[in-house]
């Protein structure tokens, strides 16, 4: 601010620079606190991890590094005492199988039904849309009782196909593609349509290419939201072995508030931590080329 | 080989508006021909017709005497130069140039072949691995003619291309098209609104006017025989100057109340009578049909125009000036109009040629 230190009589050229340097702290401080204040719980949940289950039962919550992290991690995959029914290992791979099913398939659902709905002149195509769109206002937990009859009744229980394709529709992916291929201008199909590109050829040569940032997008969102999925997953699997992270952390606590061993907490928080890491590990590298995609705009 | 015809072609949309009311035109192998008009005339509706872009309503559309109404976009063998270029952003110049031969199974050497010998004729040689966006806006339309000219179409169809380049570049380019069709000789329909662009380009002129076609003719013809009160508007710069009057039998007569155009015509009534700028000749003073007061001197360069008022009415008028002159703002100006050069039109913008015998009779008064 040049223009502020002229005006200033130059005696109070310290002053100004002490302004300046509150307003700094302000700002840092401010923006700490809020790194503080999502930082900590996951901290205290690493932390805790590394305790043994005595420590924290007697002592609560850990913020400082213990030493029985390594024995925590390796019983979550080894299962060896008992305490859990299930390997991290598979409901790891659950939650994967579940995410990625959940937004590769959300992302191909809603591309297409939003390339109908955009490209071609069929009857209804904006009332069609504009209950596609109203189910936005709907959250799955209103129809997840009549969802579930269909799983059970068509036999799809403790299967990835049923804990995927139901969810697989998304009005909120179909909403986003729909808005993106009308702000493509109307000349590209155009002009693909006299380089005699059928409507295959143009949405797998043209649309598909220009869509990359929007796909990322639509997926980093849709992989997150069917990773954290927990009611819907609780309800359609019964089988251990279908178990998603998200519904083995909710199983531990309940084997540990029912038996009568000592509570394995730092099992619980080990497992925690592990359920936050893909997620964050997809929006970090999906991040990237979401935003390059955004910075070297083509359009 | 290739000419196309239009048999009074229609395109009416479901809401009732009629688009295009019925054009008839025949473009002969090798010729370009312009279809130029203001905003929202039907002249980039009836390009996309002619393209497949836009269905007919009604009339035929024929290319080399073959009916093609019902024939899509690629089926006609036809390429187009969109206003906007409409490049594919995310391949590069080769792939938006060579994406039409791809779909059209031509083989790779072939497809390379081509490429290559287009991207040499427009220049574009040290591009071909660059993507539309680092290409400058003339690049792009080079691009964009590329892409017509690898597939060797019986005809191009240009949708105003170069009403997003810089004046300069517009100039530029318009001699490259030009030139560039004759060294193809292919058949060209050109969209313009700009009528400089129209009259240099074209072989002949369509002017359109709310979806009709006003006249068709040679840029010449067209310029010197408008046949409406429309076309003698539209082209033309500057524009060309119009006297409303009323036509009886000693000949025009303004609404100033100065005679004018003392011809017979096979009409009477409201009429106008419309003579440009450079058609109005500054005489001594007593030769003259009216006096003008100048309101303001305009200096272009290359000539001077001057703007005022008809004395004793509120009639505007411009007239060319000698290159040199000592005229300025506010003073009295004598001029005599150019019969020759005047057109006269009647209450609905139709041209009315003078009475034969007039010319007769002024033969044997000079004899």
């Amino acid at each position: 601010m040049p223009t502020l230190a002229i005006n200033t009589p130059t005696g109070s050229r310290s002053g100004v620079q002490v302004m300046k340097l509150l307003r700094l702290l302000m700002q840092h401080g401010i923006l700490i606190l809020g790194v503080l204040f999502l930082i900590t719980p996951i901290w205290v949940a690493l932390m805790s991890s590394t305790h043994t289950p005595e420590t924290l039962f007697q002592s609560g919550l850990q913020f400082l590094p213990g030493d029985y992290g390594r024995e925590t991690y390796a019983e979550l995959f080894t299962i060896s005492s008992g305490q859990l029914s299930t390997s991290a290992a598979i409901m790891l791979l659950n939650s994967l199988a579940l995410g990625l099913g959940f937004a590769i398939g959300k992302v191909i659902i809603s591309m297409l039904a939003a390339y109908g709905l955009v490209y071609f002149r069929f009857p209804l195509a904006t009332p069609l849309f504009w209950i596609i769109f109203s189910t936005l206002l709907l959250p799955l937990e209103v129809r997840i009782i009549p969802s579930y009859k269909v799983v059970a009744d068509l036999g799809l229980l403790n299967s990835y196909t049923g804990l995927i394709v139901p969810l697989i529709a998304s009005a909120t992916g179909t909403f986003f593609f729909r808005q993106y291929f009308r702000s493509i201008p109307d000349e590209l199909l155009e002009a693909a349509r006299i380089d005699n590109a059928g409507p295959l050829r143009f949405f797998i040569d043209i649309l598909l290419p220009l869509s990359r940032t929007m796909i990322a997008a639509i997926f980093i969102i849709m992989f997150v939201v069917g990773w954290n999925q927990y009611l819907w997953p609780l309800l359609m699997t019964t089988d251990p072995d279908y178990y998603t992270v998200v519904v083995g952390i909710r199983q531990m606590f309940q084997v540990m508030s029912q038996g009568g061993d000592l509570p394995q907490f730092n099992l619980a928080f080990a497992l925690t931590i592990l359920a936050t890491l893909p997620p964050v590990l997809v929006v970090v590298i999906f991040q990237r080329m979401f935003i390059k995609g955004l910075v070297e705009s083509e359009k | 080989m290739a000419n196309i015809e239009l048999h009074n072609v229609r395109k009416s949309y479901a809401n009732g508006v009629e688009a295009i009311k019925g054009v008839d035109l025949q473009v002969a192998d090798k010729e370009l021909i312009v279809i130029v008009g203001p905003s929202g005339c039907g002249k980039s509706t009836l390009l996309r017709m002619i393209a497949g872009l836009e269905t007919v309503s009604s009339g035929n559309l024929m290319l080399d005497g073959q009916i093609i109404n019902h024939l899509e976009p690629a089926e006609r063998d036809i390429a187009m130069v969109f206003q906007n270029y409409a490049l594919y952003p995310h391949m590069s110049v080769f792939n938006n140039m060579a994406y039409g031969l791809k779909n059209r199974k031509v083989p790779k050497t072939e497809i390379e072949q081509r490429v290559i010998e287009a991207a040499k004729i427009l220049e574009l040689d040290q591009l071909l691995d660059r993507k539309p966006s680092q290409l400058s806006g003339g690049q792009r339309q080079r691009v964009a003619m590329g892409r017509a000219i690898v597939r060797k179409p019986k005809l191009f169809l240009f949708d105003e291309p170069l009403s997003n380049l810089d004046a300069r570049l517009r100039g530029q380019m318009r001699i490259e098209i030009k030139q560039l069709q004759r060294n193809l000789a292919t058949t060209a329909v050109y969209v313009t609104h700009d009528q400089v662009e129209a009259m240099t380009l074209g072989d002949r002129l369509i002017v359109m006017n709310q979806g009709k076609a006003e006249q068709i003719g040679t840029p010449s013809e067209l310029y010197n025989k408008p046949a409406s009160l429309f076309v003698a508007g539209f082209l033309g710069s500057p524009t060309i100057n119009v006297l409303e009057g009323s036509l009886g039998k000693s000949g025009f007569e303004a609404e100033s109340g100065h005679k004018l155009d003392r011809r017979k015509f096979p009409y009477s009534g409201k009429a106008s009578l419309a003579i440009r700028p450079e058609d109005l000749h500054i005489v001594p003073v007593g030769q003259e049909d009216f006096r003008l007061r100048i309101n303001m001197i305009e200096e272009l360069g290359s000539e001077t125009l001057a703007i005022g008022t008809v004395e004793n009415s509120a009639q505007k008028l411009t007239v060319r000036l000698p290159k040199k002159t000592s005229l300025s703002e506010g003073a009295l100006l004598s001029v005599k109009l150019d019969y020759k050069h005047s057109h006269l039109f009647d209450d609905h913008g139709k041209r009315l040629e003078p009475e034969k015998v007039e010319h007769r009779q002024q033969y044997s008064a000079i004899a």
